[in-house]
This record gives C-alpha cells, structure tokens and sequence, in this order.
C-alpha cells in the first residue's frame, strides 16, 4: 500500500513542473501543455484523498475537471488557429501588439 | 435492485434552466435566420423572463449542491441586468464591426448562466463548473472578432492566465478537500469551526483567493486586464468588465463569510493587501493611458480595489454595500461603454477632444458617467462610495478608507481628463455618431438610474 503522502508529493511536484513551465516557456502550445499538467496533478491528489476518505466526490470532481479541460483545449487551439491564420506565431514575444 | 433517485426540485433553479435552454435552443435557431437581430431580441426577452422568476426561487435543490437565497438572487439581478444591457449596447455594434455571429447571444446566455451558477454554488464541484461555464464562454466572446489579430490576442491572453488560475483555484480545492473530507461550503464551514484551521487550510484558502483575484482583476494578478479589454470587442469589454467580476465578488463573499468564516484572523490581512495594491495598481497606471479602454480597464482594476473593502468590513453592512456598488457600477460602467460604442471613432483618448462642440448631447452624458465613476454627488457613483466607505468606517477600517479616499481623488485626475478633453480641448475633426434604437435606450436606463440612484438612494439602500 502507498502512503497518501507519496500521492501527494506527486502531485505537488508534478503541479510545480506545471507551473513553472507556464512561468518560464514562451510557446502558447507549451504553456497549454502546462496548464493540462496543473489540473492532471490535481487529479491525482483528489483521486488520492477520494480513496483514502473513501469518498466518492473526489472522483466524481476529478470526470469533470477532465471533461472541462478538454472543453478548455479545444477552446484554446481553436483560438490559437484563428490567432495563427492573422499572423503565424506561436511564441507569446511575437504576440505583443498591445502593451503598457 | 431497483434504485429510485428523487426528481430534484427545480424551482429554485428555474432562473438558469430558462437561460441554458435558451442558450441551446439559439444556437439552432441561429441557421434559421439570416439576421441575427433577432436572436438578440429574444436574449432580452428570455434575460427579463429569468429575472421575472428569479425572486421566487429561493430554497436548496440538487441533494443541496444549489443554493438559491437573498444574497444570490442580488446577483443574479445584476447578472441578468448586464446581460440585458450588453445585448441591447451590442445589437448595432456587431453588425458595424462585421462580427455577426449568431452564437454571439447565445454564448453571452451560457456566461451568464454560469455566473448564475457561481452565484449560487453551496458545492465545490457546482462553483467551479459555473466558473468554467462563464469562463469559456468569454474566452469566446473575447475572440469573436475571430480576423482581427487584436482580438485574437486578447483570447489568447484571456485563456492562457484563466486556465492557470482555474488551476490553482483547483489546487485549492483539492487541499481543502483533502483537509475537511467534504465539499460542501457549509460543510467545510462547520469543519473548521470545530477542527480549528491549520497551516494547510491557510495555504488552500490562499490558492483559492489568488485564483478569484485572477477573476475579478485584482492586483497582483491583474495584468491580464488591460490587454483584454483592449483588444476585445468593445461590447464584450463592457459585458466582461462587469459579470466576472461580480461573480468572483459572490463567490469571494460566499466562500470568506461562509467557508472560512473562522479564520477571519487570517484572511483579512491578505485581502487587506490586496485591496491597497489594486486601488494603488489601478488609479497610477491608469493616469497614463492613451487609450480609453485601457483606461477603462484600470480603473475596473481600482473599482475591485473598493469592492474588497466591503468584504474586508466582514460585516453584513459590509456585503450589502459591496453588492450596492456592484449594481451602480453595472449602470455607470455600461453607460460609459455605450458612449464608447456611440461613437465611430472613440477607443483613443484623443478621439474626444473637442466633442463637446460637435455632440454636446454625448459629451453630456459621458461627463455623466465620468462623475459617477469619479464617485461626484449627485450621481449614483458618490452613493456606492459612500455607502461602501461608512461600512467600513463603521466596522473599525478607518485609515484604510483613508487610503481609499486619497485614490479616489487620484482617479479624479484621469476620469476628468477626459471631460476637459470634451470640453476644453479645440474640435479636430467632426465627431460622427451611429446611434440606434437600442443603444440609445441602454443609455437612457443607465443613466436615469446613475441619477435615480444619487437622488433617491434609497431606492437600493436596505
């Protein structure tokens, strides 16, 4: 049996790489890759708690933020398809047309 | 084994089921029209109808995930009221701006609908599905303008810093989750009065109020702002200038005096904070714009600086003062949108100098609702300050209305530059205008309740 906290210690970590990867990476696609690896860890910490409660809306929570992130990415291609028929750039540096 | 679930309850959700199904159903009747005018009349209708059941529909449905009481129904006006107003504000717009989608009306339907969630979420799950609701959509919303490149960005923008902060907001939720073994707000309440709060919960609750400062635009989370409501459509800057933010101010009031009622010691230093950078963040950058949405935008980032302040009173004169401003600011900020939209060319500052001579009947107004965002008797906006100032007065803040005060007199300065523009500055050029019925009726009800409000306050007060 796995300790609860090992869960959790992936989790942080794996959320931490996430949001370090949306901080510093330049590239819309990565940074909607990193956003996907926030809400994936805090998957597995409510499926963790889910089990170790035995309760089961932390499983029900974890069908919906799935299903809601996919909404989210299809969202955010779809958005950034549109942004690259304009102007064909994925990097956030080439994207500045407003400022200040 | 036969299991028979109950059928919930469904008049205190009756006000959203009509706008979801709504929504739907546009989203085909949007191929059978060719002009999408249309669609919009029907928005407006089905907005009032919702309105019309949203004051009867208080009570718990859905096994006590939804929550309709006195608070969420102030919101749900608000919501409603905004919607309404946007559509009517967006009817000749769109169509100037050839964006005519028909899906348009029906995703302002869905965001609405979703605030209308957040409003009333007694659940975790139910909160952030509505938030998800409302975010999406004006993810949308804020790119309609899907070949300008401005509007694009702004998507983009919007989307990236929104799904981080759901993120985080998850991360949060998770904790407490983990933490209290439940998520039901009131449960989570009961929980930590008798539990005592740890370091643990005082971290989840911190993921969770950075998330919904992301929402409502508050300093130090608020640099997606002014890129947003630059670059996306006019209309939709209005719509999303006042619904979000509203509805991160409900759920922000529902889950401090509600789930972490207890740890008030804890969360009132934080949202102390927050409060003086975002009124300090957005008064100054805002004094520096040149373009009136991005100064539009900073000053929607001051105004959720004073709105905190009703929640930091932690009274309940406190709450119902913030909900006050929010419904004056729905009027004075819409109002000053539908000038913007008015005119053909108005999104730079230096569009209206002069317009006094060429419009006198628009300046007017726009003075109107300037002085009501600087916060000038007799409009609504002196109202709302006040009454949000005196809560705060009277639940023992007083240097921090002091410091709220002094940035008050700050904005004067940059809402005011655009009055001595109008006024003092020569005329360029002729200003043209492209009025239309429903936009000049959205500026009348706006600003005959700036000033019903700063005559009559009463008609809101208690």
């Amino acid at each position: 049996m796995v300790p609860l906290s090992w869960y959790i210690g992936l989790s942080a970590i794996v959320f931490t790489i996430g949001m370090i990867g949306f901080i510093i990476r330049r590239n819309i696609i990565i940074m909607l890759m990193s956003i996907e690896l926030m809400l994936n860890a805090v998957n597995i910490s409510l499926v963790a708690f889910s089990h170790y409660l035995q309760d089961f809306r932390g499983q029900i929570f974890v069908i919906f933020i799935i299903t809601v992130a996919a909404a989210e990415a299809a969202i955010g291609l779809a958005i950034l398809v549109a942004l690259f028929k304009n102007k064909s750039a994925v990097h956030t540096d080439e994207i500045m047309e407003m400022k200040g | 084994m036969n299991v028979t679930l109950p059928f919930p309850d469904l008049a205190p959700a009756m006000p959203e089921i009509i706008i979801i199904s709504a929504a739907t159903v546009m989203l085909l009747l949007e191929l059978l029209f060719k002009n999408k005018g249309v669609l919009a009349f029907i928005g407006v209708g089905i907005a009032a109808l919702a309105m019309y059941f949203v004051p009867m529909s208080i009570g718990d449905t859905f096994g006590g995930m939804f929550k309709s009481d006195l608070y969420s129904i102030y919101f749900k006006f608000i919501f409603l009221l905004n919607l309404m107003l946007t559509i009517m504000i967006s009817l000749q717009y769109m169509k100037r701006e050839k964006a005519e989608y028909g899906e348009y009306y029906s995703l302002l339907l869905f965001a609405t609908a979703g605030m209308m969630l957040m409003a009333s979420a007694k659940d975790l799950i139910v909160l952030y599905l509505g938030l998800e609701l409302m975010a999406l959509s004006t993810y949308i919303l804020a790119g309609i303008k899907k070949h300008d490149i401005r509007s694009n960005e702004a998507a983009i923008k919007y989307l990236l810093l929104g799904g981080f902060s759901s993120a985080i907001l998850l991360y949060g939720i998770s904790l407490l989750y983990g933490l209290t073994g439940t998520t039901d707000i009131y449960a989570i309440s009961v929980y930590l009065k008798f539990q005592g709060s740890s370091l643990a919960v005082v971290m989840a609750m911190m993921f969770i109020t950075a998330a919904f400062c992301f929402k409502i635009a508050a300093a130090p989370f608020h640099m997606w702002a002014p890129d947003v409501y630059e670059g996306a459509p006019t209309s939709v800057t209005a719509f999303m200038s006042i619904g979000p933010k509203a509805a991160g101010f409900a759920v922000i009031g529902r889950m401090f005096y509600v789930a972490f009622q207890s740890m008030q010691a804890d969360w009132v230093p934080v949202l102390i904070g927050i409060s003086v950078i975002t009124m300090a963040v957005g008064n100054i950058l805002a004094i520096t714009q040149t373009n009136i949405k991005r100064m539009l935008a900073y000053s929607s980032i001051a105004h959720a600086g004073y709105m905190l302040i009703g929640i930091i009173a932690g009274t309940s004169e406190g709450l119902s003062a913030m909900i006050t401003y929010l419904l004056i600011y729905t009027f004075m900020n819409m109002g000053a949108f539908a000038i913007i939209i008015l005119l053909d060319r108005g999104d730079e500052i230096k569009d209206y100098e002069g317009l006094a001579k060429s419009r006198p009947l628009v300046a007017g107004l726009m003075l109107v609702f300037m002085f009501s965002l600087t916060g000038i008797p007799p409009t609504a906006g002196f109202i709302g300050k006040f009454n949000l100032f005196l809560a705060a007065v009277q639940a023992g803040y007083a240097w921090l209305v002091v410091i709220a005060v002094m940035f008050s007199a700050v904005s004067a300065y940059y809402y005011l530059r655009i009055v001595m523009n109008m006024y003092m500055k020569d005329m360029k050029e002729e200003a043209s205008i492209s009025p239309s019925p429903t936009l000049a009726l959205a500026i009348v009800i706006t600003v005959m309740m700036v000033f019903a409000i700063g005559i009559m306050p009463s008609l809101v007060i208690g």
